[in-house]
């Protein structure tokens, strides 16, 4: 299987890579890692007529410390994350989540701004990105303007994002301390999620109970008025609206939300 | 376009379309066929090469994005005394293999995991290679040849 033909074009920095989305709009696709995008454009649901790589774009890997938030640049590959020192110290759960995406190969590709934009509703990252309040730093003709998390998810591969803007950073807060756990069920090792759930502090967020991550908002009020894990797990697949598809039912899917959900809020201490 | 990608120590540089996929690249215009297309849809993980040192799914990189880099695949794999590298010994050793077709990608796989971690357990070896099938589910073998090639003891 082969793409579409399109034109592939190659730039070294973000002022390169921005004039390159002004020149060709919405015929055009960034690639990143391309471990989402290219699989799509092979079984052709996407066909950009220009793919603009921005492999190259190592002043966007980087992860820091700055105050009490982990800035993180948008082309850190999971491989990366999974390894980074500044995340073992300070955001442990992102590492683990970032080290569980795929398989070792899609690692040493795939990068955080790449899943983050792609917001596919069965992928890792964007619900952790969700469940620690993170903001997205997107620069444009603009300028640069940053979007919380809780507003960047908007539906099913669907975010704010002009096609003339490049998402740069990944900010969040400092998590030390914050009990925390992942869990994803899955039918194969590599598969996304058929449900997961990401625990952080007082946060629950879920994967693929709907069109876009969610917090599991019932969940997190019970927490907080002092319900047990198995009492506020109960109320995991409240509000939630999972897709009833050949992998499992709507009804099996809200089942499994509110099982991980209690056995990751067990795991994270609570 | 035109294409430059040092495979294996020598630079292979051939005009190919924009669309063309680094595996196609490295069996039709390098011409090298031990990397395998098998699913064709990143689960497989036959077609694993190293690119700069780091395993990759070769069906789901283009060519272009190898441009100026440097790929190795199981023909570019030798020991220190120039005959097998210490995977492929093992792998034979061990029996590592059945039908031999996911071979190729499980010891490029394997290499890499290496890398980054010279001596694993044998659960760090099978999470590791997640990313390889093999149909014949000769896993047992394939496990005991990465703990063999590691230079640590084989359990059984």
């Amino acid at each position: 299987m082969i793409p579409v033909e399109f034109a592939y074009r190659r730039v070294s920095s973000v002022d390169q890579a921005l004039a390159a989305v002004a020149e060709h709009g919405d015929d055009a696709k960034l690639l990143a890692g391309g471990q989402s995008l290219l699989p799509l454009m092979k079984l052709r649901f996407a066909a950009p007529e220009v793919v603009i790589d921005i492999g190259p774009l190592e002043e966007l890997r980087y992860v820091r410390a700055e105050g009490g938030e982990i800035a993180v640049g948008a082309m850190t590959r999971y491989h990366d994350l999974h390894h980074d020192p500044v995340l073992a110290e300070h955001a442990p759960m992102l590492a683990h989540v970032a080290g569980s995406v795929g398989d070792q190969q899609v690692r040493h590709r795939g990068t955080i701004g790449g899943s983050l934009v792609h917001a596919d509703p069965a992928a890792d990252l964007p619900a952790a990105i969700l469940a620690v309040d993170g903001v997205l730093v997107a620069r444009g003709p603009a300028g640069e303007r940053r979007i919380p998390a809780s507003e960047f998810f908007q539906g099913p591969f669907e975010t704010p994002l002009a096609p003339d803007e490049l998402l740069t950073e990944v900010r969040v807060p400092v998590q030390d301390g914050a009990g925390w756990a992942f869990e994803k069920f899955t039918r194969r090792a590599i598969d996304w999620a058929i449900v997961g759930v990401v625990v952080a502090g007082d946060a629950v967020s879920l994967i693929n109970v709907g069109g876009t991550p969610l917090r599991a908002s019932a969940t997190e009020a019970a927490l907080a008025g002092g319900a047990s894990a198995a009492e506020a797990a109960a109320l995991a697949a409240e509000g939630t609206s999972p897709a009833d598809e050949a992998h499992a039912t709507a009804e099996y899917r809200q089942h499994l939300a509110r099982v991980l959900t209690e056995r990751a809020l067990v795991a994270a201490g609570r | 376009m035109k294409v430059s990608i040092e495979i294996n120590g020598t630079t292979v540089s051939e005009e190919v379309e924009d669309r063309t996929l680094l595996v196609h690249f490295v069996r039709e215009q390098a011409g090298l066929t031990a990397t395998n297309i098998g699913c064709d849809t990143t689960s497989c993980g036959a077609c694993t090469v190293l690119l700069d040192g780091e395993s990759v799914k070769s069906c789901t990189v283009l060519a272009a994005q190898a441009d100026g880099h440097a790929v190795t695949t199981l023909e570019g794999l030798r020991g220190e005394d120039g005959d097998l590298h210490p995977l492929q010994r093992a792998f034979r050793e061990e029996h590592g293999l059945q039908c031999g077709f996911c071979t190729p990608g499980m010891i490029m796989a394997s290499a890499s995991l290496l890398d980054h971690n010279p001596k694993p357990t044998r659960q760090e070896v099978r999470d590791g290679l997640e990313g390889n099938l093999c149909r014949c589910t000769g896993y047992h073998n394939i496990v005991n040849a990465v703990m063999n090639a590691s230079g640590q003891e084989v359990t059984r």
